[in-house]
């Protein structure tokens, strides 16, 4: 019996739909360096999940985790209610990974890779071809070209293909689209889409930030920790200060101007313009103008913007700091 | 099974598109026999030598022409003085100087006892010691000749059979010695390396987060290079046979049989070479001084293990080469069966039991 006060993680689960992923408390070192500091989440089923942060920021250790091939010194996973150190046979046969590095065989062609993938699973690519229809169908008319020799867009897409032709019930991808053109980042991310609407949990870790705006949810992370989980519009909301974009014609100059005023809380470039806060929630924009002008900037552009994920996490991780920093 | 079968498909995919490799572990065996075969050698012919002749007598003319119709030497010059002998060294043609003392002739009929000198480059002391000992013998044989005339009370006469390798041909030790080094090289750094590969690419990663077994995996790796290294075996025997007329005295399915399980200790050694070898270089010095040093210095192969002091002959005893080169031997040369070799048997099986158990204990289901 359990008694009524601290109710058991189990007693709790009926009461809505199981986690395809649940995370308590998981850390894990190597040597010195701390690459997951007690990390906590639940992924649902069906759901679209990304974890953004830097590079190191530990998301490649944990999707090592979940994918059985490491073990944390402390904590426990489960994934598909399977335990990730215990039950990792079981686990393997319905995981779809694909690792950061291309990791296909570049001396065999897209369509060699694929059989072999298909074959280690005990499948055919003929079986299971509905699933990787949208994707392959892009690649196919390369398939006796080496994977070697295509461009990163279409190896990605290979990766994905193999790492889908087994119908997994849940599909981890670290960083898929690093090192990808603009156009395939867009299409992969359209495909990744379309494969949620068949039910597979998938989920999906990135160091570009305008890639969260695409995922159900996201938990941002750095050095190890996750600071905030939430969907990617909650996470905008969540910025509250006033956020405004500023263009002149020289740059560098602006940087360092706007870092000389006395208010400003953070002055980073963004494409085209700098983004700038200030101490105060009110800016006022004439007087900034004044002072660029005076300042002998020339075009000056001043527009308030909506904070997009990368202000937030820039805003979250000054936050963090500045709580490490008084502690 | 059909999963084994695609994983050992995609081997050969490897092995056969890169055909550079490819092309050096077919073609090494070639090179590697005829390089041993022809050019490296301990047979010596054409020694030349220098001649300083103080007595000029019937008997010196004599055995000078018996020691140069040998077939080793060659006369390089005759030389007058003393002071000439260690010019003619350094000019370095010279490899051996023979002196006879004066009056040579007539103080062998009167005295019975004359002294002739040999002199050698002991630069290089293999040859050095071949050099004096064949004139050492010629000398010997041709004193035997002298006395024939005389009647001597005792005389023992030794009479030297070789057997096995009657011409004592050195090429005969070194295909044998060949094999051992080939098939130990190309199953155990092959297998160790393609193991190592996956390892570095990052395709290990996603091999084990599949259903694949890690026996499945690493039996899909060996399987290949068994096949490879036993065409290489098989090359080098035809090779011996064929060019160097090496003799098949036993068994051939015994021979290959033996060739087989010397490669399943190699492939099992290549095996545990790669549980700990993250990254193609490391596996590949790992093989190289782990095991060609070994193979080539500490078989016998090269330097014969009764010379070495008793601490280098234990650590011999645990080069797989040294118990393989024995049967391969005694197979080929001596044409014995399976009972006399019972024991190198059962040294090879229980290192390929060693080095699996080994593995399998090391194999990492994980990355870590």
């Amino acid at each position: 019996m359990h008694s009524d006060l601290t109710p058991s993680p189990s007693a709790l689960r009926p009461l809505r739909s199981t986690p395809s992923i649940k995370v308590e408390n998981i850390s894990k070192n190597y040597d010195k360096v701390v690459a997951l500091d007690n990390i906590s989440f639940e992924i649902n089923k069906g759901e679209l999940f990304g974890f953004i942060g830097p590079d190191g920021a530990g998301k490649t250790t944990l999707f090592r985790i979940l994918t059985t091939l490491l073990i944390p010194d402390k904590g426990i996973a489960t994934v598909e209610e399977l335990d990730v150190v215990k039950d990792y046979k079981k686990l393997r046969k319905i995981l779809g990974y694909m690792p950061g590095r291309f990791s296909l065989y570049q001396d065999l062609s897209v369509e060699e890779n694929l059989k072999f993938y298909a074959t280690i699973f005990n499948t055919t690519i003929e079986e299971n071809y509905h699933l990787i229809k949208d994707i392959y169908s892009q690649i196919e008319p390369f398939k006796k070209r080496r994977a070697g020799k295509l461009s990163g867009g279409m190896k990605q897409k290979l990766a994905l293909s193999c790492a889908m032709i087994h119908k997994p019930e849940v599909l981890i991808l670290d960083e898929p689209t690093t090192g990808v053109d603009a156009v395939s980042r867009k299409e992969f991310w359209e495909m990744l889409k379309k494969l949620k609407e068949s039910g597979i949990t998938i989920v999906v870790s990135t160091p570009y930030m305008d890639e969260a705006s695409l995922c159900d949810r996201v938990a941002l992370m750095q050095n190890g920790k996750i600071f905030s989980i939430d969907r990617p519009q909650n996470i905008t909301k969540q910025f509250n200060r006033t956020l405004i974009a500023i263009r002149s014609n020289q740059m560098y100059k602006l940087i360092n101007d706007l870092r000389g005023l006395e208010n400003t809380y953070s002055v980073y470039p963004f494409g085209d313009f700098l983004h700038y806060t200030s101490k105060e929630n009110k800016i006022n924009a004439n007087e900034l103008f004044e002072f660029l002008k005076k300042n002998e900037h020339k075009d000056v552009e001043i527009k308030e913007i909506e904070a997009n994920v990368e202000d937030c996490f820039i805003e979250l991780t000054k936050k963090a700091e500045g709580v490490q920093r008084r502690a | 099974m059909k999963r084994f079968v695609g994983f050992i498909k995609k081997e050969f995919y490897h092995i056969l598109r890169d055909y550079r490799s490819l092309l050096i572990l077919i073609g090494m065996p070639v090179v590697q026999i005829l390089i041993f075969g022809f050019a490296i050698s301990n047979d010596i012919k054409d020694a030349k030598i220098a001649i300083l002749d103080n007595s000029k007598d019937e008997i010196t003319q004599k055995l000078t022409q018996k020691i140069l119709s040998s077939g080793y030497f060659i006369l390089e010059k005759n030389i007058s003085g003393t002071g000439d002998i260690e010019n003619s060294f350094k000019q370095g043609k010279v490899k051996q100087v023979i002196i006879f003392e004066n009056d040579f002739g007539k103080k062998l009929k009167k005295e019975g006892r004359a002294s002739v000198q040999i002199i050698s480059d002991a630069s290089d002391p293999n040859t050095a010691n071949i050099l004096v000992n064949y004139t050492n013998a010629i000398i010997s044989s041709f004193q035997m000749e002298m006395m024939k005339s005389q009647v001597i009370p005792f005389q023992i006469i030794p009479e030297v059979k070789l057997f096995y390798n009657p011409e004592m041909k050195s090429v005969f030790m070194f295909i044998p010695g060949t094999i051992t080094l080939l098939l130990m090289l190309v199953s155990a750094m092959m297998t160790s390396i393609s193991i190592a590969r996956e390892k570095e690419l990052g395709t290990m990663e996603v091999l084990l987060v599949s259903p694949l077994k890690p026996i499945q995996i690493i039996a899909g790796k060996v399987v290949p290079y068994i096949l490879l290294s036993f065409i290489n075996a098989v090359t080098i025997l035809l090779l011996g046979y064929f060019v160097f007329n090496m003799p098949f005295n036993g068994s051939l399915t015994l021979l290959l049989s033996e060739c087989l399980l010397f490669l399943i200790v190699a492939l099992s050694l290549g095996i545990f070479i790669s549980t700990f070898a993250n990254n193609q270089l490391t596996a590949m010095i790992a093989s190289m001084l782990g095991l060609m040093l070994p193979t080539i210095l500490l078989s016998g192969f090269i330097f014969p293990i009764e010379n070495m002091p008793g601490w280098l002959q234990v650590i011999c005893n645990i080069t797989p080469a040294k118990w393989f080169l024995i049967i391969i031997k005694s197979i080929m040369l001596k044409g014995i069966g399976l009972k006399y070799i019972i024991k190198e048997n059962l040294v090879l099986i229980g290192m390929i039991m060693f080095f699996i158990a080994m593995s399998v204990k090391k194999f990492k289901v994980r990355l870590e």
